[in-house]
Protein backbone atom coordinates (compact mmCIF):
# COMPACT_ATOMS: atom_id res chain seq x y z
CA UNK A 1 0.00 0.00 0.00
CA UNK A 2 2.60 3.21 1.38
CA UNK A 3 6.04 2.64 0.61
CA UNK A 4 8.81 4.50 2.16
CA UNK A 5 12.41 3.48 0.44
CA UNK A 6 15.66 4.76 1.68
CA UNK A 7 14.09 8.13 1.81
CA UNK A 8 16.12 11.15 2.47
CA UNK A 9 15.56 14.66 3.31
CA UNK A 10 17.94 17.61 2.93
CA UNK A 11 17.03 20.66 3.95
CA UNK A 12 19.37 23.36 2.23
CA UNK A 13 19.43 26.60 3.63
CA UNK A 14 21.87 29.68 2.41
CA UNK A 15 24.71 28.66 4.92
CA UNK A 16 23.46 25.65 6.80
CA UNK A 17 22.37 21.96 5.22
CA UNK A 18 19.96 19.94 7.67
CA UNK A 19 19.93 16.18 7.00
CA UNK A 20 16.51 15.76 8.56
CA UNK A 21 16.04 12.54 7.00
CA UNK A 22 19.13 10.18 6.06
CA UNK A 23 17.42 6.96 5.16
CA UNK A 24 14.01 5.45 6.11
CA UNK A 25 12.52 2.09 4.78
CA UNK A 26 9.39 0.76 5.64
CA UNK A 27 5.83 -0.34 4.63
CA UNK A 28 2.68 -0.18 5.60
CA UNK A 29 -0.52 -2.23 4.53
CA UNK A 30 -3.38 -1.82 3.43
CA UNK A 31 -5.95 -0.96 6.75
CA UNK A 32 -2.85 -0.87 8.95
CA UNK A 33 -2.68 1.38 12.26
CA UNK A 34 1.12 2.19 12.47
CA UNK A 35 2.46 4.40 14.78
CA UNK A 36 5.68 6.38 14.24
CA UNK A 37 7.21 7.26 17.54
CA UNK A 38 10.91 9.48 17.94
CA UNK A 39 12.32 12.00 19.80
CA UNK A 40 11.69 15.86 19.04
CA UNK A 41 13.38 17.23 15.91
CA UNK A 42 13.90 13.92 14.77
CA UNK A 43 11.92 14.42 11.61
CA UNK A 44 8.31 13.10 11.96
CA UNK A 45 6.93 15.85 10.16
CA UNK A 46 9.65 16.00 7.28
CA UNK A 47 8.50 12.48 7.00
CA UNK A 48 5.34 13.07 6.98
CA UNK A 49 5.06 15.53 4.52
CA UNK A 50 7.08 13.70 2.08
CA UNK A 51 4.79 10.70 2.44
CA UNK A 52 1.94 13.65 1.73
CA UNK A 53 3.52 14.83 -1.40
CA UNK A 54 4.01 18.20 0.34
CA UNK A 55 7.85 18.27 0.22
CA UNK A 56 9.90 16.31 -2.46
CA UNK A 57 12.58 13.85 -1.01
CA UNK A 58 15.95 14.50 -1.63
CA UNK A 59 17.17 10.66 -2.24
CA UNK A 60 14.93 7.76 -2.34
CA UNK A 61 10.53 7.41 -2.93
CA UNK A 62 7.70 6.68 -1.55
CA UNK A 63 5.14 4.58 -3.41
CA UNK A 64 1.28 4.70 -2.86
CA UNK A 65 -0.08 1.51 -4.69
CA UNK A 66 2.88 1.42 -6.94
CA UNK A 67 2.78 4.66 -8.02
CA UNK A 68 5.52 7.22 -7.30
CA UNK A 69 4.05 10.11 -5.16
CA UNK A 70 5.27 12.83 -6.26
CA UNK A 71 2.38 15.82 -5.42
CA UNK A 72 -0.52 15.15 -3.01
CA UNK A 73 -2.35 12.16 -4.14
CA UNK A 74 -6.07 12.07 -4.08
CA UNK A 75 -7.13 9.66 -1.58
CA UNK A 76 -4.90 11.31 1.18
CA UNK A 77 -6.25 13.43 3.88
CA UNK A 78 -3.54 15.01 6.62
CA UNK A 79 -4.32 16.40 9.77
CA UNK A 80 -1.37 18.70 10.66
CA UNK A 81 0.37 19.28 14.06
CA UNK A 82 -0.29 23.31 14.24
CA UNK A 83 -3.89 21.85 13.91
CA UNK A 84 -4.81 25.74 15.53
CA UNK A 85 -3.06 26.74 12.29
CA UNK A 86 -4.76 24.16 9.29
CA UNK A 87 -8.11 25.78 9.89
CA UNK A 88 -9.81 28.53 8.04
CA UNK A 89 -10.29 31.27 10.58
CA UNK A 90 -12.63 33.06 8.61
CA UNK A 91 -15.44 29.64 8.02
CA UNK A 92 -17.37 28.07 10.44
CA UNK A 93 -17.06 24.68 11.43
CA UNK A 94 -19.57 23.48 8.79
CA UNK A 95 -18.06 25.33 6.49
CA UNK A 96 -14.38 24.22 7.28
CA UNK A 97 -15.25 20.67 7.48
CA UNK A 98 -17.27 21.00 3.82
CA UNK A 99 -14.86 22.46 1.40
CA UNK A 100 -12.57 19.82 0.66
CA UNK A 101 -15.92 17.95 -0.26
CA UNK A 102 -17.27 20.63 -2.72
CA UNK A 103 -14.42 19.52 -5.31
CA UNK A 104 -15.77 15.83 -5.20
CA UNK A 105 -19.23 17.13 -6.50
CA UNK A 106 -21.07 14.21 -4.28
CA UNK A 107 -24.33 15.88 -4.36
CA UNK A 108 -25.90 18.20 -1.89
CA UNK A 109 -27.62 15.45 -0.08
CA UNK A 110 -24.69 13.20 0.28
CA UNK A 111 -22.61 16.26 1.69
CA UNK A 112 -24.28 17.09 4.45
CA UNK A 113 -24.65 13.58 5.20
CA UNK A 114 -20.76 13.16 5.80
CA UNK A 115 -20.40 16.62 7.17
CA UNK A 116 -23.16 16.01 9.98
CA UNK A 117 -21.90 12.21 10.43
CA UNK A 118 -18.36 13.10 10.65
CA UNK A 119 -19.21 15.91 13.58
CA UNK A 120 -21.17 13.90 15.27
CA UNK A 121 -18.66 11.12 15.70
CA UNK A 122 -15.98 13.33 17.10
CA UNK A 123 -18.63 14.97 19.29
CA UNK A 124 -18.92 18.58 17.66
CA UNK A 125 -22.56 18.03 16.75
CA UNK A 126 -23.88 21.41 18.01
CA UNK A 127 -20.65 23.24 17.22
CA UNK A 128 -21.52 23.46 13.38
CA UNK A 129 -21.84 27.31 13.14
CA UNK A 130 -19.05 28.01 14.99
CA UNK A 131 -15.94 29.50 14.09
CA UNK A 132 -12.62 27.94 15.13
CA UNK A 133 -11.48 30.68 17.74
CA UNK A 134 -14.49 30.84 19.27
CA UNK A 135 -13.02 26.35 20.68
CA UNK A 136 -11.26 25.49 22.88
CA UNK A 137 -7.83 23.87 21.76
CA UNK A 138 -9.22 19.97 21.90
CA UNK A 139 -11.94 21.34 19.73
CA UNK A 140 -10.28 22.84 17.30
CA UNK A 141 -8.19 19.72 16.70
CA UNK A 142 -11.33 18.01 16.64
CA UNK A 143 -12.68 20.12 13.71
CA UNK A 144 -9.45 19.18 12.15
CA UNK A 145 -9.95 15.17 12.64
CA UNK A 146 -13.48 15.74 11.33
CA UNK A 147 -12.42 17.27 8.32
CA UNK A 148 -10.49 14.61 7.49
CA UNK A 149 -13.25 11.72 8.51
CA UNK A 150 -15.52 13.40 5.99
CA UNK A 151 -13.52 13.44 3.39
CA UNK A 152 -13.55 9.40 3.44
CA UNK A 153 -9.68 9.01 2.38
CA UNK A 154 -8.03 5.93 1.94
CA UNK A 155 -5.09 6.84 4.27
CA UNK A 156 -5.30 9.15 6.86
CA UNK A 157 -1.55 11.11 8.02
CA UNK A 158 -2.05 12.53 11.70
CA UNK A 159 1.21 14.78 13.42
CA UNK A 160 1.46 14.49 16.75
CA UNK A 161 -2.95 15.42 16.67
CA UNK A 162 -3.10 15.43 20.21
CA UNK A 163 0.13 17.44 21.81
CA UNK A 164 -1.62 20.24 22.65
CA UNK A 165 -5.15 18.61 24.54
CA UNK A 166 -5.50 17.75 28.26
CA UNK A 167 -4.92 13.87 29.26
CA UNK A 168 -9.13 13.52 29.59
CA UNK A 169 -9.70 14.10 26.00
CA UNK A 170 -6.57 12.62 24.85
CA UNK A 171 -8.13 9.57 25.59
CA UNK A 172 -11.64 10.03 23.95
CA UNK A 173 -9.52 10.92 21.46
CA UNK A 174 -7.39 7.74 20.95
CA UNK A 175 -10.56 6.15 21.34
CA UNK A 176 -11.80 7.68 18.53
CA UNK A 177 -9.49 7.21 16.09
CA UNK A 178 -9.55 3.46 16.68
CA UNK A 179 -13.66 3.40 16.37
CA UNK A 180 -12.88 5.40 13.20
CA UNK A 181 -10.13 3.36 12.29
CA UNK A 182 -12.56 0.03 12.67
CA UNK A 183 -15.61 1.97 10.90
CA UNK A 184 -13.45 3.31 7.97
CA UNK A 185 -11.18 0.77 7.09
CA UNK A 186 -8.42 3.66 6.34
CA UNK A 187 -4.97 3.23 6.55
CA UNK A 188 -3.82 5.68 9.49
CA UNK A 189 -0.36 6.62 9.92
CA UNK A 190 -0.13 8.35 13.23
CA UNK A 191 2.76 10.45 14.70
CA UNK A 192 3.47 10.80 18.25
CA UNK A 193 6.22 11.21 20.79
CA UNK A 194 3.73 9.94 23.86
CA UNK A 195 5.23 6.44 24.42
CA UNK A 196 2.43 5.22 25.60
CA UNK A 197 0.13 6.45 23.01
CA UNK A 198 2.05 4.77 20.56
CA UNK A 199 1.57 1.41 21.96
CA UNK A 200 -1.71 1.93 22.86
CA UNK A 201 -3.25 2.65 19.63
CA UNK A 202 -1.47 1.28 16.81
CA UNK A 203 -0.93 -2.23 15.18
CA UNK A 204 2.96 -1.27 14.96
CA UNK A 205 5.25 1.17 16.05
CA UNK A 206 8.09 2.43 14.32
CA UNK A 207 10.79 3.51 16.35
CA UNK A 208 13.06 6.43 14.43
CA UNK A 209 16.76 7.47 15.68
CA UNK A 210 17.44 11.26 16.41
CA UNK A 211 18.92 12.93 13.70
CA UNK A 212 19.93 12.15 10.84
CA UNK A 213 17.64 9.73 11.02
CA UNK A 214 17.38 5.98 10.25
CA UNK A 215 14.05 3.55 11.59
CA UNK A 216 15.32 2.21 14.75
CA UNK A 217 13.20 -0.40 15.05
CA UNK A 218 9.85 -1.94 13.49
CA UNK A 219 7.37 -3.28 16.39
CA UNK A 220 4.84 -5.53 16.08
CA UNK A 221 1.84 -4.50 19.30
CA UNK A 222 0.62 -7.70 19.91
CA UNK A 223 -2.02 -6.52 22.01
CA UNK A 224 -5.62 -7.76 21.40
CA UNK A 225 -7.97 -5.74 19.03
CA UNK A 226 -10.28 -4.69 21.02
CA UNK A 227 -9.05 -1.78 23.46
CA UNK A 228 -9.52 0.29 26.43
CA UNK A 229 -7.98 2.89 28.57
CA UNK A 230 -8.76 0.70 31.56
CA UNK A 231 -7.85 -2.52 31.05
CA UNK A 232 -5.21 -2.30 27.62
CA UNK A 233 -3.30 0.10 29.55
CA UNK A 234 -3.02 -2.32 33.12
CA UNK A 235 -2.58 -5.22 31.17
CA UNK A 236 1.56 -6.65 31.91
CA UNK A 237 1.67 -6.93 27.74
CA UNK A 238 0.90 -3.25 27.88
CA UNK A 239 3.87 -2.81 30.21
CA UNK A 240 6.50 -4.49 28.79
CA UNK A 241 5.71 -3.46 25.28
CA UNK A 242 6.22 0.07 27.23
CA UNK A 243 9.18 -0.65 28.80
CA UNK A 244 10.67 -2.27 25.54
CA UNK A 245 9.61 1.42 23.51
CA UNK A 246 10.65 3.27 26.55
CA UNK A 247 14.50 1.98 26.36
CA UNK A 248 14.31 1.90 22.59
CA UNK A 249 13.76 5.31 22.77
CA UNK A 250 16.28 6.04 25.33
CA UNK A 251 18.85 4.47 23.10
CA UNK A 252 17.60 6.46 20.16
CA UNK A 253 18.59 9.51 21.74
CA UNK A 254 22.09 8.26 21.46
CA UNK A 255 21.69 6.78 18.22
CA UNK A 256 21.70 8.03 14.50
CA UNK A 257 22.70 7.24 11.16
CA UNK A 258 26.23 8.54 11.80
CA UNK A 259 26.48 5.62 14.36
CA UNK A 260 27.81 2.47 13.06
CA UNK A 261 29.58 4.58 9.92
CA UNK A 262 33.26 6.24 10.94
CA UNK A 263 32.82 9.74 12.50
CA UNK A 264 32.74 12.61 10.64
CA UNK A 265 33.53 16.20 12.20
CA UNK A 266 30.86 17.39 10.97
CA UNK A 267 27.43 16.09 10.71
CA UNK A 268 26.01 18.47 8.50
CA UNK A 269 28.42 17.72 6.03
CA UNK A 270 27.46 15.25 3.61
CA UNK A 271 30.03 14.38 1.18
CA UNK A 272 29.96 10.59 1.38
CA UNK A 273 27.20 8.40 0.25
CA UNK A 274 27.79 5.64 3.14
CA UNK A 275 23.91 7.06 3.89
CA UNK A 276 22.89 4.39 1.38
CA UNK A 277 24.87 1.52 2.64
CA UNK A 278 22.75 2.33 5.51
CA UNK A 279 20.00 -0.75 5.74
CA UNK A 280 17.25 -0.46 8.14
CA UNK A 281 18.28 -1.33 11.63
CA UNK A 282 17.18 -3.48 13.96
CA UNK A 283 14.61 -4.19 12.20
CA UNK A 284 12.24 -7.28 14.34
CA UNK A 285 8.76 -7.93 12.95
CA UNK B 1 -30.68 42.65 28.11
CA UNK B 2 -32.46 44.74 25.86
CA UNK B 3 -31.76 48.12 27.88
CA UNK B 4 -27.99 47.28 28.38
CA UNK B 5 -27.69 47.25 24.39
CA UNK B 6 -29.69 50.08 23.78
CA UNK B 7 -27.52 51.96 26.65
CA UNK B 8 -24.36 50.73 24.24
CA UNK B 9 -25.67 51.62 21.20
CA UNK B 10 -26.63 55.08 22.81
CA UNK B 11 -23.18 55.27 24.20
CA UNK B 12 -21.34 54.29 20.61
CA UNK B 13 -23.55 56.86 19.08
CA UNK B 14 -21.89 59.45 21.34
CA UNK B 15 -18.67 58.34 21.00
CA UNK B 16 -18.29 58.81 17.44
CA UNK B 17 -20.47 62.16 17.29
CA UNK B 18 -19.14 63.52 20.37
CA UNK B 19 -16.17 64.75 19.06
CA UNK B 20 -17.46 66.47 15.72
CA UNK B 21 -20.34 68.08 18.16
CA UNK B 22 -17.60 69.65 20.39
CA UNK B 23 -15.39 70.98 17.17
CA UNK B 24 -18.91 72.49 15.75
CA UNK B 25 -19.24 74.21 18.75
CA UNK B 26 -16.11 75.80 19.03
CA UNK B 27 -16.23 76.75 15.62
CA UNK B 28 -19.38 78.44 16.35
CA UNK B 29 -18.33 80.02 19.28
CA UNK B 30 -15.42 81.11 18.13
CA UNK B 31 -16.57 82.50 14.68
CA UNK B 32 -19.63 84.19 16.03
CA UNK B 33 -19.00 87.78 15.85
CA UNK B 34 -16.39 87.22 13.20
CA UNK B 35 -16.55 90.60 11.07
CA UNK B 36 -13.20 88.75 8.75
CA UNK B 37 -14.19 88.60 5.47
CA UNK B 38 -13.00 85.46 5.00
CA UNK B 39 -13.44 83.88 8.06
CA UNK B 40 -17.74 84.35 8.20
CA UNK B 41 -19.94 83.04 11.17
CA UNK B 42 -20.62 79.32 10.86
CA UNK B 43 -24.38 80.06 11.52
CA UNK B 44 -23.86 82.60 8.10
CA UNK B 45 -22.35 79.13 6.40
CA UNK B 46 -24.71 77.06 7.49
CA UNK B 47 -27.57 79.51 5.86
CA UNK B 48 -25.65 79.52 3.11
CA UNK B 49 -25.47 75.69 3.24
CA UNK B 50 -29.15 75.50 2.82
CA UNK B 51 -29.89 77.88 -0.13
CA UNK B 52 -26.52 76.61 -2.29
CA UNK B 53 -26.76 72.60 -1.77
CA UNK B 54 -30.54 72.12 -3.59
CA UNK B 55 -31.86 69.01 -4.53
CA UNK B 56 -31.15 70.65 -8.48
CA UNK B 57 -27.53 71.60 -7.79
CA UNK B 58 -26.76 68.06 -5.55
CA UNK B 59 -27.90 66.36 -8.67
CA UNK B 60 -25.68 68.20 -10.82
CA UNK B 61 -22.71 68.59 -9.03
CA UNK B 62 -22.42 66.30 -6.38
CA UNK B 63 -23.89 63.22 -8.37
CA UNK B 64 -21.13 63.46 -10.96
CA UNK B 65 -18.03 63.77 -8.35
CA UNK B 66 -19.58 60.83 -6.55
CA UNK B 67 -19.73 58.87 -9.96
CA UNK B 68 -16.26 59.51 -10.84
CA UNK B 69 -15.48 58.77 -6.81
CA UNK B 70 -17.20 55.84 -7.38
CA UNK B 71 -15.92 54.41 -10.72
CA UNK B 72 -12.34 55.26 -9.81
CA UNK B 73 -12.13 53.70 -6.37
CA UNK B 74 -13.71 50.67 -7.64
CA UNK B 75 -11.45 50.39 -10.39
CA UNK B 76 -8.44 51.14 -8.29
CA UNK B 77 -9.92 48.18 -5.81
CA UNK B 78 -10.07 45.65 -8.99
CA UNK B 79 -6.87 46.42 -10.11
CA UNK B 80 -4.49 46.91 -6.91
CA UNK B 81 -6.15 43.97 -5.86
CA UNK B 82 -5.76 42.10 -9.13
CA UNK B 83 -1.73 43.00 -9.58
CA UNK B 84 -1.24 42.89 -5.71
CA UNK B 85 -2.33 39.04 -5.84
CA UNK B 86 -0.21 38.03 -9.06
CA UNK B 87 2.62 39.67 -7.39
CA UNK B 88 2.08 38.65 -4.02
CA UNK B 89 1.77 34.96 -5.33
CA UNK B 90 5.43 35.14 -7.96
CA UNK B 91 8.45 35.54 -6.37
CA UNK B 92 9.70 35.96 -10.18
CA UNK B 93 7.01 38.49 -10.78
CA UNK B 94 7.75 40.43 -7.26
CA UNK B 95 11.64 40.49 -7.33
CA UNK B 96 11.09 42.37 -11.41
CA UNK B 97 8.15 44.53 -9.76
CA UNK B 98 9.05 45.79 -6.50
CA UNK B 99 11.24 48.88 -7.42
CA UNK B 100 9.26 50.14 -10.07
CA UNK B 101 5.90 49.91 -7.68
CA UNK B 102 7.81 51.56 -4.92
CA UNK B 103 8.89 54.52 -7.44
CA UNK B 104 5.44 55.01 -8.48
CA UNK B 105 4.37 55.10 -5.15
CA UNK B 106 6.85 57.61 -4.38
CA UNK B 107 5.01 60.08 -6.88
CA UNK B 108 2.65 62.39 -5.13
CA UNK B 109 -0.71 61.65 -6.97
CA UNK B 110 -1.97 65.25 -7.64
CA UNK B 111 1.65 65.75 -9.61
CA UNK B 112 0.34 63.22 -12.02
CA UNK B 113 -2.63 65.53 -12.90
CA UNK B 114 -1.66 67.86 -15.69
CA UNK B 115 0.38 64.73 -17.44
CA UNK B 116 -2.46 62.93 -17.37
CA UNK B 117 -4.77 65.56 -18.65
CA UNK B 118 -2.18 65.45 -21.56
CA UNK B 119 -3.28 62.34 -22.79
CA UNK B 120 -6.53 61.92 -21.04
CA UNK B 121 -8.10 65.25 -22.15
CA UNK B 122 -10.15 67.00 -19.48
CA UNK B 123 -12.84 64.73 -19.41
CA UNK B 124 -14.51 62.28 -16.84
CA UNK B 125 -12.14 59.73 -18.09
CA UNK B 126 -9.00 61.81 -16.87
CA UNK B 127 -10.89 62.62 -13.62
CA UNK B 128 -11.18 58.51 -13.26
CA UNK B 129 -7.10 57.95 -14.26
CA UNK B 130 -6.36 60.97 -11.57
CA UNK B 131 -7.84 58.79 -8.86
CA UNK B 132 -7.18 55.08 -9.98
CA UNK B 133 -3.40 56.15 -10.37
CA UNK B 134 -3.50 57.46 -7.13
CA UNK B 135 -5.73 55.74 -4.81
CA UNK B 136 -4.33 52.01 -6.08
CA UNK B 137 -1.23 52.00 -4.69
CA UNK B 138 -1.67 51.09 -0.62
CA UNK B 139 -4.19 48.61 -1.92
CA UNK B 140 -1.90 47.02 -4.07
CA UNK B 141 0.98 47.20 -1.88
CA UNK B 142 -0.58 46.04 1.04
CA UNK B 143 -2.88 43.04 -0.82
CA UNK B 144 0.95 42.07 -1.78
CA UNK B 145 1.86 42.54 1.45
CA UNK B 146 -1.13 40.35 2.68
CA UNK B 147 -0.99 37.20 0.22
CA UNK B 148 3.04 36.82 1.13
CA UNK B 149 1.93 36.89 4.59
CA UNK B 150 -0.66 33.20 3.84
CA UNK B 151 0.33 30.66 6.53
CA UNK B 152 2.19 27.92 5.35
CA UNK B 153 0.18 24.56 7.25
CA UNK B 154 -2.80 26.45 5.36
CA UNK B 155 -1.36 26.53 2.20
CA UNK B 156 -0.60 23.07 2.62
CA UNK B 157 -3.83 21.89 4.53
CA UNK B 158 -5.38 23.45 0.68
CA UNK B 159 -2.97 21.25 -1.06
CA UNK B 160 -3.37 17.97 0.75
CA UNK B 161 -6.88 18.38 0.15
CA UNK B 162 -6.60 19.34 -3.69
CA UNK B 163 -7.94 22.83 -3.53
CA UNK B 164 -6.48 24.88 -5.73
CA UNK B 165 -6.73 27.06 -8.59
CA UNK B 166 -9.80 29.71 -8.39
CA UNK B 167 -11.33 27.33 -5.16
CA UNK B 168 -7.77 28.54 -3.76
CA UNK B 169 -7.87 31.78 -4.50
CA UNK B 170 -10.90 32.55 -3.43
CA UNK B 171 -10.93 30.51 -0.47
CA UNK B 172 -7.74 31.10 0.83
CA UNK B 173 -5.53 33.43 -0.35
CA UNK B 174 -8.19 36.39 -0.95
CA UNK B 175 -9.42 35.46 2.21
CA UNK B 176 -6.59 35.66 4.34
CA UNK B 177 -4.92 38.34 2.43
CA UNK B 178 -8.42 40.32 3.16
CA UNK B 179 -7.94 41.98 6.13
CA UNK B 180 -4.27 44.03 4.62
CA UNK B 181 -6.91 44.37 1.63
CA UNK B 182 -8.96 46.14 3.73
CA UNK B 183 -6.44 48.13 5.51
CA UNK B 184 -5.17 49.47 2.08
CA UNK B 185 -8.79 50.29 0.74
CA UNK B 186 -9.60 52.33 3.87
CA UNK B 187 -6.33 54.36 3.11
CA UNK B 188 -7.23 54.41 -0.31
CA UNK B 189 -10.50 55.77 -0.01
CA UNK B 190 -9.58 59.37 1.56
CA UNK B 191 -6.76 59.20 -0.97
CA UNK B 192 -10.02 59.23 -3.63
CA UNK B 193 -11.92 62.07 -1.97
CA UNK B 194 -8.76 64.13 -2.30
CA UNK B 195 -8.17 63.00 -5.86
CA UNK B 196 -11.84 63.86 -7.02
CA UNK B 197 -11.49 67.21 -5.51
CA UNK B 198 -8.18 67.79 -7.07
CA UNK B 199 -9.09 66.59 -10.76
CA UNK B 200 -11.85 68.95 -10.69
CA UNK B 201 -10.23 72.06 -9.94
CA UNK B 202 -7.85 71.55 -12.52
CA UNK B 203 -10.14 71.32 -15.35
CA UNK B 204 -14.28 70.78 -14.98
CA UNK B 205 -17.68 71.71 -15.73
CA UNK B 206 -19.21 70.87 -13.10
CA UNK B 207 -18.46 68.56 -9.52
CA UNK B 208 -18.06 69.94 -5.78
CA UNK B 209 -14.12 70.75 -6.51
CA UNK B 210 -15.50 72.97 -9.36
CA UNK B 211 -17.98 74.43 -7.80
CA UNK B 212 -15.87 75.12 -4.52
CA UNK B 213 -13.02 76.70 -6.71
CA UNK B 214 -15.75 78.98 -8.48
CA UNK B 215 -17.46 80.49 -5.12
CA UNK B 216 -13.86 80.86 -4.12
CA UNK B 217 -12.90 82.73 -7.42
CA UNK B 218 -16.05 84.83 -7.15
CA UNK B 219 -15.29 85.74 -3.80
CA UNK B 220 -18.54 83.75 -2.54
CA UNK B 221 -16.58 82.73 0.75
CA UNK B 222 -19.52 81.97 3.16
CA UNK B 223 -20.85 79.76 -0.46
CA UNK B 224 -17.29 78.07 -0.60
CA UNK B 225 -17.08 77.33 3.10
CA UNK B 226 -20.33 75.55 2.81
CA UNK B 227 -18.98 73.49 0.39
CA UNK B 228 -16.08 72.36 2.40
CA UNK B 229 -18.53 71.38 5.42
CA UNK B 230 -20.38 69.25 2.73
CA UNK B 231 -17.15 67.70 1.36
CA UNK B 232 -16.11 67.10 5.15
CA UNK B 233 -19.77 65.44 5.72
CA UNK B 234 -19.00 63.49 2.48
CA UNK B 235 -16.16 62.14 3.83
CA UNK B 236 -17.65 61.50 6.92
CA UNK B 237 -20.26 59.68 5.64
CA UNK B 238 -18.01 57.54 3.01
CA UNK B 239 -15.82 56.32 6.73
CA UNK B 240 -19.09 55.71 8.20
CA UNK B 241 -19.98 53.34 5.30
CA UNK B 242 -17.02 51.92 4.93
CA UNK B 243 -16.50 50.66 8.10
CA UNK B 244 -20.11 49.01 8.18
CA UNK B 245 -19.07 47.02 5.35
CA UNK B 246 -15.61 46.40 7.13
CA UNK B 247 -17.47 45.05 10.57
CA UNK B 248 -19.38 42.79 8.69
CA UNK B 249 -16.95 41.35 6.13
CA UNK B 250 -13.84 41.50 8.70
CA UNK B 251 -16.48 40.15 11.42
CA UNK B 252 -14.50 36.81 11.25
CA UNK B 253 -11.24 38.40 12.22
CA UNK B 254 -12.15 40.95 15.14
CA UNK B 255 -13.23 37.78 16.71
CA UNK B 256 -9.70 35.92 15.82
CA UNK B 257 -8.40 38.67 17.54
CA UNK B 258 -10.44 39.42 20.28
CA UNK B 259 -9.83 35.88 21.14
CA UNK B 260 -6.05 35.95 20.98
CA UNK B 261 -5.60 38.84 23.28
CA UNK B 262 -8.04 36.89 25.93
CA UNK B 263 -7.63 33.25 26.04
N1 LIG C 1 11.79 24.08 6.38
C1 LIG C 1 12.89 23.67 7.02
N2 LIG C 1 14.09 24.19 6.69
C2 LIG C 1 15.22 23.77 7.33
N3 LIG C 1 15.24 22.86 8.31
C3 LIG C 1 14.07 22.32 8.69
C4 LIG C 1 12.84 22.70 8.08
N4 LIG C 1 11.84 22.01 8.66
C5 LIG C 1 12.43 21.23 9.59
N5 LIG C 1 13.77 21.42 9.61
C6 LIG C 1 14.73 20.72 10.47
O1 LIG C 1 14.60 19.35 10.23
C7 LIG C 1 14.66 18.62 11.45
C8 LIG C 1 13.42 17.79 11.63
O2 LIG C 1 12.28 18.63 11.77
P1 LIG C 1 10.82 18.08 11.94
O3 LIG C 1 9.90 19.22 12.12
O4 LIG C 1 10.53 17.15 10.82
O5 LIG C 1 10.94 17.27 13.31
P2 LIG C 1 9.80 16.58 14.18
O6 LIG C 1 10.27 15.21 14.47
O7 LIG C 1 8.50 16.74 13.53
O8 LIG C 1 9.87 17.44 15.52
P3 LIG C 1 8.72 17.64 16.61
O9 LIG C 1 8.62 16.41 17.40
O10 LIG C 1 9.25 18.78 17.43
O11 LIG C 1 7.47 18.00 15.87
C9 LIG C 1 14.87 19.66 12.54
O12 LIG C 1 16.25 19.71 12.85
C10 LIG C 1 14.44 20.93 11.93
O13 LIG C 1 15.17 22.00 12.45
MG1 LIG D 1 6.70 17.63 14.06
Amino acid sequence: MLDVRNLQKIYTGRNRNVEALRNLTFHIGAGELVCLVGPSGCGKTTLLKCMAGLLTPTGGEVTLDGHPVTGPPPGMAVVFQEYGRSLFAWMNVRDNVALPLRRKKLGKTREKELVDHALEVVGLADAHQAYPWQLSGGMQQRVAIARAVAFEPKVLLMDEPFAAVDAQTRAELEDLIRHLWRELGVTVLFVTHDIDEAVYLGQRTIILSTSPTVVQEDLTIDLPDERDQLHTRSSTRFAELRAHVYEQIQRAKHHNGDAEAPKDDDPDTLTDDRSHDLAVQNTES
Amino acid sequence: MIRTTVLTAARRVLLVLGMPAVLFAVWWFATADSTDFYVPPLATILQKFGEVWTVERLLSDVVPSLIRLVAGYLLAVVVGVGLGLVVGMSRVVRDVLEPVLELFRAIPPPVLVPVIMLFAGIGDTMKVIVIVSGCMWPILLNTVEGVRAGDEVLSDTCRSYGITGVARLRHLVLRSASPQIVTGMRQALSIAIILMVISEMFAAINGLGFTIVQFQRSFAIPEMWSGVLLLGLLGFALSLLFRFAENRVLAWYHGLRRAQRNP
